[in-house]
């Protein structure tokens, strides 16, 4: 089997201002299912597509932003190897035990130098996608109840150390780095997407003085007709749209980003090239940054660098 | 019925209904003066100071809006709606700061 470690990015749990409110934009407006709440007052999401139990979770607090981001990982025994690499490594790692989040297995939980939570696990219930496994049709209702992607794709997180982050990825968790965005100087990295199979990304950081910080989430679409519909489902709705529909440069991906009612950026996204292990690294000079984040517009817009929960 | 609200120090007065926020008022009619952000009470850039004026809010985050800033009237535009004529100072600005290290000031 060619993708072993990490498989993919599994839940984020982010905080809503009110739960309500942001139940009825995430469920009804977004389109993701409700799958859960538990007795935290937690309510879970998922995609429609998405066979896991949960990928999204929210819970109500006094200030915006994300708790943790997880990824899956292919089984127990893999989870217990990336634990001993992670302390061996240097980094504090945590076990949370298994029904802590619903239909999910043990976690193992570490902090990052950029500040941010992630996890590791390797079980979460299959609730499936509400299409057989025998004879399948290409989709079901669900896909067209609101914006409805496909799955989280993947997020993008703002903090200090980025070069150190990187090298956690790259030499402990198996990832390796697709793009980055030169600083100004062009001595380090001033943004970084890193992939953990044949994604154009499953996460990326940009380096910010304020750790922990959530730039946004991003939920897959399956075309860019669905990405303009997205837009036009954002307008009826009068959601708070950031930039798009347009084309990054970086990634090549489609795309819109806007927030939810609480000023968590969400995007959704389409397409990207395909890389592989083997392949170099493509570099984005700071000067170019603009064409990176909107290519048609050139525009590095104020918004992108500044705006986060 | 509509408010008159005022920038100080922007010479900008606009006119912004009860059910709307400062800040979709001001933008909605193609005005500047404060800087949009998330417009959902979560990113802090649309900070004003309310230094006149009668007004409801809706919930902000916390990591923008402290005790203090509550005592002062220091809040985010775009979850206060006025309740009579107001007048505001912009306090919240968008900072480039990617690829600003921690260490280093803030330009």
């Amino acid at each position: 089997m060619a993708l072993t470690g990490v498989l993919r990015p599994g839940h984020a749990q982010v905080r809503v201002l009110n739960l309500e409110e942001s139940v009825r934009f995430y469920r009804d407006v977004l389109g993701l299912v409700e799958t859960g709440r538990d007795a935290q007052g937690r309510v879970y999401f998922k995609c429609w597509d998405e066979r896991d139990h949960n990928s999204y979770v929210i819970r109500e607090a006094d200030r915006a932003g994300i708790d943790f981001f997880g990824f899956r990982v292919l089984d127990k025994a893999t989870l217990d190897k990336f634990d001993a690499d992670l302390r061996a490594y240097g980094l504090a790692t945590e076990r949370i035990p298994a029904g802590e989040m619903l239909e999910t297995g043990e976690r193992v939980r570490f902090t990052l130098p950029s500040g941010h939570v992630m996890e590791l696990f390797a079980d979460k219930t299959k609730v499936g996608n509400g299409i057989p496994l025998v004879n399948p049709a290409p989709w079901c209702k669900a896909r067209d109840h609101g914006i409805a992607p496909i799955r989280l794709d993947h997020a993008l997180l703002y903090g200090p150390n980025v070069a150190e982050v990187q090298k956690i990825f790259t030499e402990v968790l198996g990832f390796y780095l697709v793009e980055r965005v030169l600083t100004p100087d062009g001595n380090a990295n001033a943004a970084i997407w890193l992939s953990c199979g044949q994604k154009v990304h499953d996460i990326a950081f940009a380096e910010y003085p304020e750790p922990g910080k959530l730039h946004h989430c991003s939920f897959l679409m399956e075309s860019w007709d669905q990405v303009l519909r997205a837009g036009d489902i954002m307008s009826m709705n009068q959601v708070a749209v950031d930039i798009g529909p347009t084309r990054h440069g970086v990634t090549r991906g489609c795309t819109i980003y806007a927030w939810d009612p609480s000023g968590n950026r969400f995007e959704t996204f389409m397409g990207g090239h395909l890389p592989y292990p083997d392949y170099e690294t493509m570099t984005w000079t700071f000067d170019n940054f603009g064409q990176g984040l909107d290519y048609p517009q050139r525009k590095l817009h104020e918004t992108f660098l500044s705006v986060v929960s | 019925m509509a408010h008159t609200v005022s920038i100080e120090d922007a010479d900008v007065r606009y006119a912004c209904a009860p059910q709307e926020s400062l800040l979709s008022g001001l933008h909605r009619l193609g005005l500047r003066g404060i800087p949009v952000g998330c417009r959902g009470g979560g990113c802090g850039v649309c900070k004003v100071e309310i230094t006149e004026g009668e007004f409801s809010t809706r919930t902000m985050s916390r990591d923008h809006v402290s005790d203090d800033d509550l005592a002062h009237r220091r809040l985010l535009a775009c979850r206060v709606y006025p309740s009579s004529d107001l007048s505001l100072k912009v306090i919240g600005k968008l900072q480039k700061k990617v690829c600003t290290p921690a260490d280093r000031p803030l330009p």
